[in-house]
């Protein structure tokens, strides 16, 4: 058998080459620097409430985005992101004027809506009344900034595919990343079962309506899944997966509970970090505390399980710059530190024309070399890579 | 390599055991070929090999199980996975990644072999069952033998010393299952790994096969040298039994020795056959049953169906064949009404209007379709149930067209056509050709003129497949026009008066089976292509040829 490695193995480099039409070699950056690169703007966009820094992290987004995504399935979800981006705003915002809120004293009244009386035990929420410009302006401001934290998601999602993503997963959460991959791959193979069913009740007078229709699609559909996942257990079983080595059952509690208490440090940890309130010291305690038994509790149970893994992502310099630039960008937002911090997040009393921070905007452009630093994406035949 | 010693295996609530006694050995290096009825065992001889029985199905297993020297009581089927490689009948069910590199590569993956080394084995293997051009697809988008390809690669990969391989041409095509199996076969010489296959199309695989085991269906196995097993087995395809009725000694296995044979009773059969391959019931003089004009079946931008006509008598069946793809299934649907058709007319006679423009219970009274996983018409708890709405169905859809008549239940046309079947069973408990016999019967209750059937033969071994001839005829007789989409010729040399072959949506063929399935050589059954250039299709009009006696 060995004997055909030596023929295959140019071959599959002759395409790349081919493809790449002379400059960089086309591949798929590592998923994890996409997720890390985008969890950082999303750490810089909920930083600041500055419409201007905000406008450019979106900017930069969608110009990294339409750069690099593939033509695979998965990196065609951008738009339905931008799409509930935009939804959160609007929501935002008519929330803000029908429950008249956040309108003080001198604020410049655009309209008055209607107001209508709510009973006593509701005296909390007031419908209609005035609506302000700056009440308006800060729930746009807000809607705006959860809007970006999707937009970054998104272009995690779009960028690396979320399945090869679920690869790079700990040893010790293997198991739980096939548990996701088998799910998605199982929600389409349902659809055609209920269309194959539905057209064949058509055959049976596909008399009878309500319960009887639902009892005779469901039935035959779900004894057809349960079939199909008893078959796919059964083959994952004899393919060797949980193969489970040398794990006693003290060393999988022991994983559990450090994981466990990493995870809730990691959120303190977070809390504290993000919310401006709390002191730094308990955010960067709870966050480095966290981190440390979370990654004590992966190398545990990764200890337990002897896999390999087929074709491994490369981490070279495009990984490493595509990473720093991204969490530079972060750094900068999160240190208050080279420009007046209260740029970050001007006031709306009074009203006026926020200004924008030079060293934040730089910060955020600089987010936007990602786009050059990755690699070109594979295309046609390779795409699902 | 295998060593089955003193095994029994019963299930969890079962009264009888499945396997008793079962003494066996398979060398290193063997292709074993497992034969038997559906439900004889074979599929937990076969889960018995890695351990998926007893560890993963339940019941007690006793005696012992070696599987390349390590015994399944005390390894899991998991830790086997180094040893024994395991391919299902339906490829897509068992595939966890969704591209074929990654699918490939995952056993591997668990054994934690190291990457370098993966990458090279999914290479050879790539090349190994002519894949490589496939490499970064989809596993979904790919035909039903290229998947089943992948599945025996991902199985290949890691290297096991045994192949166990269940039934892996069942929901195949020929041409995909010929592609399989000649995969396969490849395999046993190339790398000598040691095969063991359950397999119905046992005309392809048994010239390779160096065992057969035999499972007669009362739990006992019967292993042994292939000609001298299938001397006795039950199951046997046409050759054997054409060598076995010329008293050939050893017994035929491929049509190319059998055909070294013939010459001489080539010479003592006469030219032309005594008797026909089957006795028709065509009635020509009544109105045909089904008439249809110009039939175009397009879906976007592709066309299934090309502006077809058909007319279809009474009493008639046809074998509706030709490639996957080539709107043999578009065509039936269209025709039944509920599937799509972009134009053309349907009339059946007694009718006046089309079965496309009437709601779906009166579609069904004048014609009847069994589709492709009949199961999917399945849903109630008993056997008994599913006959009484059917009765229930038929007798309102009657009662709206206003017609009146003498109404045959569900349950005397099942007793008629599939005897035996229990009525307290639930369905999906019964085999698939007793599914396949019920579902036809739920469909008959509307007493439809014409009664399709696609691809009934998907999965039916000879038993079930003579079951379902013996059903056909006499439905026929009875003087129900029948159409049955297959690619089994010698199924349809036996259930069938007339053979339509269409390619690319359009009809390129039809007329009489005994002239159409002679005519071209990948279109003949093992008779012909043995007894060539006679005319005889069965091993029956051969036996009357020899013997005069019972012939009149």
């Amino acid at each position: 058998m060995s004997a055909l490695t030596g023929q295959a193995v140019p071959a599959a480099r002759r395409r790349d080459t081919a493809a790449s039409g002379g400059g960089r070699l086309p591949r798929a950056l590592h998923p994890v620097a996409w997720w890390v690169w985008a969890g950082a703007l999303a750490t810089a966009a909920s930083r600041t409430s500055n419409p201007l820094l905000l406008l450019l992290i979106f900017a930069v987004v969608g110009v990294v985005v339409t750069a690099r995504r593939t033509d695979a399935p998965w990196a065609r979800g951008y738009r339905f992101y931008l799409g509930m981006a935009l939804t959160v705003i609007a929501i935002r915002v008519i929330f803000r004027i029908v429950f008249e809120s956040g309108v003080t004293p001198g604020d410049l009244i655009l309209f008055r809506l209607p107001r209508i009386p709510t009973p006593a035990w509701y005296a909390g929420v007031q419908i209609g009344g005035p609506v302000s410009l700056e009440a308006v302006l800060s729930a746009t401001i807000d809607g705006a900034r959860l809007a970006c934290l999707l937009c970054c998601v998104g272009a995690a999602n779009t960028l690396a595919n979320p399945k090869r993503a679920l690869r790079v997963l700990p040893g010790a959460l293997y198991e739980l990343g096939v548990a996701v991959t088998v799910a998605l791959s199982v929600a389409p193979q349902l659809v055609e079962s209920v269309q194959r069913v539905r057209r064949a009740r058509r055959l049976r007078g596909a008399s009878g309506r309500g319960l009887r229709a639902l009892r005779a699609i469901a039935i035959p559909v779900l004894h057809d899944s349960l079939e199909r996942s008893l078959r796919l257990a059964a083959g994952m079983d004899s393919r060797g997966y949980g193969r489970t080595g040398n794990a006693t059952p003290a060393s999988r509690r022991l994983t559990a509970t450090l994981m466990l208490a990493g995870l809730a440090g990691l959120c303190i940890g977070a809390y504290g970090l993000l919310d401006i309130t709390v002191p730094r010291a308990v955010g960067i305690g709870g966050f480095a505390a966290g981190a440390a038994l979370c990654v004590s509790g992966l190398a545990m149970g990764g200890r337990r399980v002897s896999r390999s893994r087929y074709r491994p992502d490369p981490w070279r310099w495009p990984e490493w710059t595509v990473v720093s630039c991204g969490l530079a960008t972060a750094v900068v937002l999160c240190l208050n530190a080279g420009y007046n911090p209260a740029a970050l997040n001007p006031g709306l009393y009074p009203l006026q024309w926020p200004s924008l921070p030079l060293l934040p905007a730089a910060a955020i452009l600089a987010a936007a070399l990602a786009a050059l630093a990755a690699p070109p994406p594979p295309t046609a035949t390779g795409a699902s890579r | 390599m295998i060593h089955f010693d003193q095994v029994g295996v019963t299930y969890d609530g079962a009264t009888a055991p499945v396997l008793r006694d079962v003494r066996m050995r398979v060398e290193e290096g063997e292709l074993c070929l497992v034969i038997g009825h559906t439900g004889s065992g074979k599929s937990t001889l076969l889960a018995a090999i890695n351990g998926l029985v007893p560890h993963f199905t339940g019941g007690t297993l006793t005696g012992r199980v070696l599987a390349g020297g390590r015994d399944t009581a005390r390894f899991r089927p998991r830790e086997l996975a180094d040893v024994v490689g395991v391919v299902g009948q339906d490829p897509l069910a068992g595939f966890v990644t969704d591209t074929v590199e990654e699918e490939l590569a995952y056993t591997m993956e668990q054994l934690a072999i190291d990457p370098a080394a993966m990458r090279a084995r999914v290479e050879e293997t790539l090349d190994l069952l002519g894949i490589a051009e496939l490499r970064h697809r989809a596993l979904r988008t790919l035909s039903g033998g290229q998947q089943q390809r992948v599945a025996i690669g991902a199985a290949l990969t890691a290297h096991p010393r045994i192949l166990v391989l269940d039934e892996p041409t069942s929901a195949l095509d020929p041409a995909s299952a010929e592609d399989v199996l000649a995969a396969i076969t490849r395999l046993v010489h190339d790398l000598g790994v040691t095969v063991v296959l359950a397999e119905h199309r046992l005309e392809r695989v048994l010239p390779y096969a160096d065992r057969v085991a035999w499972l007669p269906g009362d739990g006992t196995v019967t292993a042994g040298d292939p000609a001298a097993v299938l001397s006795r087995a039950g199951v046997v395809p046409p050759v054997v039994e054409l060598g076995r009725l010329a008293g050939w000694d050893p017994l035929p296995l491929s049509v190319r020795d059998a055909r070294r044979r013939a010459p001489q009773l080539r010479r003592q059969l006469p030219g032309t056959p005594p008797v026909t391959h089957r006795s028709a019931h065509t009635d020509r003089d009544a109105p045909p049953a089904l008439t249809a004009r110009g039939i175009v079946v397009r879906y976007g931008p592709l066309i299934a169906v090309r502006g077809v006509d058909l007319t279809l008598s009474r009493g008639e069946s046809t074998a509706l064949m030709g490639r996957n793809g080539s709107g043999k299934s578009s065509l039936l649907w269209a025709l039944q009404g509920s599937g799509r058709r972009s134009a053309g007319r349907v009339s059946v006679a007694g009718a006046a209007a089309d079965p496309a423009d009437l709601p779906a219970a009166g579609a069904r009274r004048l014609v009847g379709l069994v589709p492709q996983t009949p199961a999917d018409l399945l849903y109630l708890d008993t056997v008994a149930a599913e006959l009484a709405q059917a009765d229930r169905d038929a007798h309102d859809s009657s009662r709206d067209a206003g017609a009146s008549g003498e109404a045959v239940t569900a349950r005397a046309i099942l007793d008629d056509i599939a005897p035996g079947v229990s009525h307290g069973m639930h369905p999906r408990d019964l085999s698939a050709g007793q599914q396949l016999a019920l579902v036809l019967a739920v469909q008959l209750a509307a007493a439809p003129a014409v009664i399709l059937l696609d691809e009934p033969t998907r999965g039916l071994d000879y038993q079930a497949k003579a079951g379902l001839t013996g059903a056909l005829d006499r439905l026929a007789a009875r003087g129900h026009a029948i159409v049955v989409a297959t690619h089994d010729v010698e199924f349809a040399t036996r259930a069938c008066d007339r053979v339509v072959v269409m390619a690319e949506g359009e009809i390129v063929t039809d007329g009489p089976a005994a002239t159409a399935l002679t005519a071209s050589p990948t279109f003949a059954p093992q008779v012909a292509k043995i007894l060539a250039p006679l005319p005889y299709l069965t091993v029956a009009q051969v036996a009357a040829a020899l013997d005069p006696v019972p012939a009149p």
